[in-house]
């Protein structure tokens, strides 16, 4: 059996690269359909491991509170916001607090300027209780004080691709850089914390709150994220009630309105993110099942066609002595190789598309396809062939040898 | 039994009687096509002994059945009644596979349009048949090359049939035929696609096989291909005509 396997697996192949236009335009289905799966399993693997990393470093016991936008809000273009003034609410109000600290981001990416060096990195207005609830701390010089959110004084902590990125010395500590047209002293180097899919998470500067209003301050009506961490002994579910009791009475919510804020833990918004990357690759399921179902009555087609233009091929290889089994296996084997190549093609396609997609987005995680998802796809894109092989290799293999010779 | 006696006068008719060692025994073998309600006789009642080392054509004018014979011998086809022994092998009760299997050990088929397979060369369509014998590449390539050698081909054996002459393409497939080492090799108007000299040629080689031990069975309706054998049988009509030796 070995030995006429592997000759059928070469004589296939052979079968498959002496039409290599037909082959391919009959793949094309197939390569379309892995493509497709392939590049947005790349994309959204990339994504919910980079997510999944960045909420692990915030303790399992934090919260994030952030405004929420409901529906009907939106529709009619008013849009929620957490203020300061709920900040200082909660900070009066609520009980089984350990710490607490708004965040307020500049722009996304902003520039920053150390001499003629220039650089992007996320900048956030935040406060001494930030390293506790995000678990940064400084390798040097020291943390954003209370004072210096008092004072608004122009001060920042640095992450280490910053230093690396303004080429500032080893030692920043009391270099200025400039931002926003303010200059800063730089007080604190935070340690690293590594890299999560190839993206740094050291790209960061940190500046006290107060200082951040006051820059944005008469651009936008504020809106903060606030974190928090709970005391060891603070039920989780009391908190979120008591939080959100009193947020609902600060915004004036009536007993039928949503609520126009969100409060979450870690593992909720983890969820929450894998929930709707779920929901797309189950959609983009649909569409690949689709389209590697058209892939496989292509090469079912082009199966027959093959079957009908070698009957007499057949015919000889009948009289020679093969028997069923032997052309059954030959068409089977060529129709799943065909299909296969397809996927690997697929495969190598979806995956520099996801590539290029990922890099095209600033800030997006680079893609990355599981071994399993690859696997998946090649194990599909095989079986895709032989099951819509079976129908014309069990044809071909039931040819009456006398019919096929005599076919012209 | 009533078809065996029956088969034994027919053989005496034939003035060749079965024995014990025929390689073939075709007993009141018939053939019938059923072509818009009229039944057409292909073969009629035949009865043909064939012994080892044979060196036999089949005769005839067109339609006269010698196609219809040949495929039966070469258990492509099978008979509406009669028996067939091959080689002490009963083949009439065997399977589609089992035909198969009969056909790779027992028999070499050489075609008029020499069917050698268009995406192999010259070397892997001789080596073909031992891959459904599941024999490994190395020992299929020696075996192959030895039967090209045996049919003075032992160049241009890696082009592929469109790359070679009739003649050599007909060489191609006796080597293909010969490289199983069957009890009988059968050839339907094996020079009719050929030139004078090359026909010349292949039927050198047939006598070569013969003299060599082979047992050959070759359908023709030219008689300088017949003057070759030793024996000639002609049909008529699906019926044995004239069987004669020299
Ligand atoms: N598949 C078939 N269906 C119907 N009739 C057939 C079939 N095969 C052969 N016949 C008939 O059987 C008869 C014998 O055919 P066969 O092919 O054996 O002739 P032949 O002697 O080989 O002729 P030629 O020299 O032209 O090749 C013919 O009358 C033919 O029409
Ligand atoms: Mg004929």
């Amino acid at each position: 059996m070995l030995f006429s396997l592997i000759e059928s697996f070469r004589s296939a192949l052979i079968a498959i690269f002496a039409n290599r236009m037909r082959s391919f335009l009959t793949t094309l289905g197939i390569i379309i359909g892995v493509a497709s799966v392939i590049s947005v399993v790349s994309l959204t693997g990339g994504m919910s491991a980079f997510i999944g990393d960045s909420f692990e470093a915030l303790g399992s016991n934090s919260l994030t509170i952030s405004s929420y936008t409901p529906f009907e809000d939106l529709m009619k273009g008013v849009r929620s916001r957490l203020s300061p003034e709920d900040l200082e609410l909660i900070e009066r109000r609520a009980d089984g607090i350990a710490s607490i600290t708004p965040i307020l981001a500049a722009n996304r990416s902003s520039q920053i300027k150390y001499g003629p060096q220039t650089s992007f990195s996320e900048i956030l207005g935040t406060t001494y209780a930030f390293q506790d609830v995000s678990q940064s701390y400084t390798q040097s010089g020291r943390f954003l004080a209370q004072s210096d959110n008092l004072t608004r004084r122009r001060v920042a902590v640095i992450g280490e691709e910053v230093r690396d990125n303004l080429n500032l010395p080893d030692n920043p500590i009391n270099e200025y850089i400039e931002f926003s047209g303010e200059w800063f002293k730089i007080v604190g180097l935070l340690e690293s914390r590594g890299e999560v899919m190839g993206q740094s998470r050291d790209n960061l500067v940190l500046i006290p709150y107060s200082t951040m209003v006051s820059i944005l301050g008469n651009q936008t009506r504020t809106d903060i994220g606030i974190q928090l961490t709970l005391s060891p002994s603070a039920e989780l579910d009391l908190v979120t009630i008591q939080l959100t009791a009193l947020l609902r009475d600060a915004h004036n919510l009536g007993a039928g309105e949503e609520d126009d804020f969100r409060i979450q833990t870690p593992e909720q918004l983890t969820e929450q993110v894998d929930e709707i990357l779920g929901t797309l690759t189950l959609v983009v399921g649909g569409i690949v099942s689709i389209s590697l179902l058209v892939g496989g009555i292509g090469i079912m087609n082009i199966m027959l066609v093959s079957v009908t233009e070698r009957t007499r091929e057949i015919g000889v290889c009948k009289a020679i002595g093969a028997k069923s089994h032997h052309i059954l296996m030959q068409f089977l084997i060529e129709a799943m190789l065909l299909s296969l190549i397809g996927g690997i093609i697929g495969l190598a396609l979806g995956y520099g598309l996801g590539a290029l997609i990922s890099s095209g987005i600033p800030d997006f995680p680079p893609a990355s396809v599981p071994p399993w998802a690859a696997l998946l796809a090649l194990g599909f894109s095989g079986a895709v062939g032989v099951l819509f092989g079976i129908l014309p290799a069990a044809k071909a293999s039931r040819l009456d040898p006398i019919d096929a010779l005599r076919y012209e | 039994m009533a078809t065996q006696s029956k088969g034994v006068e027919a053989a005496v008719f034939n003035s060749e009687l079965g024995t014990d060692m025929d390689l073939i025994s075709l007993i009141d073998i018939s053939k019938h096509y059923q072509m818009g309600g009229q039944t057409v006789k292909a073969l009629d009642s035949v009865t043909v002994h064939i012994a080892k080392n044979d060196y036999l054509a089949f005769i005839g004018s067109s339609g006269s059945g010698k196609s219809t014979m040949l495929n039966i011998l070469g258990c492509l086809d099978r008979p509406s009644i009669g028996t067939y022994h091959l080689n002490g092998k009963d083949v009439d009760s065997l399977t589609e596979n089992e035909l198969s299997e009969i056909r790779n050990l027992e028999i070499g088929f050489i075609f008029q349009s020499f069917n050698l397979l268009p995406r192999s060369t010259a070397l892997a369509n001789v080596m073909q048949p031992l891959v459904y014998r599941n024999i490994s590449y190395k020992a299929r390539k020696k075996l192959a090359l030895e039967a090209l050698q045996r049919v003075g081909l032992d160049s241009r054996i890696s082009h592929f049939p469109n790359q070679l002459s009739g003649g050599q393409r007909q060489r191609v497939a006796i080597a293909r035929a010969l490289v199983t080492e069957p009890s009988i090799l059968l050839a339907d108007e094996p020079t009719g696609n050929l030139d004078s000299r090359t026909t010349d040629e292949i039927m050198i080689l047939f006598d070569r096989l013969h003299h060599d031990g082979h047992t050959l069975i070759i359908v023709t309706h030219e008689t300088e291909i017949a003057d070759h054998c030793k024996r000639v049988v002609e049909l008529k009509d699906g019926r044995i005509f004239s069987d004669s030796r020299h």
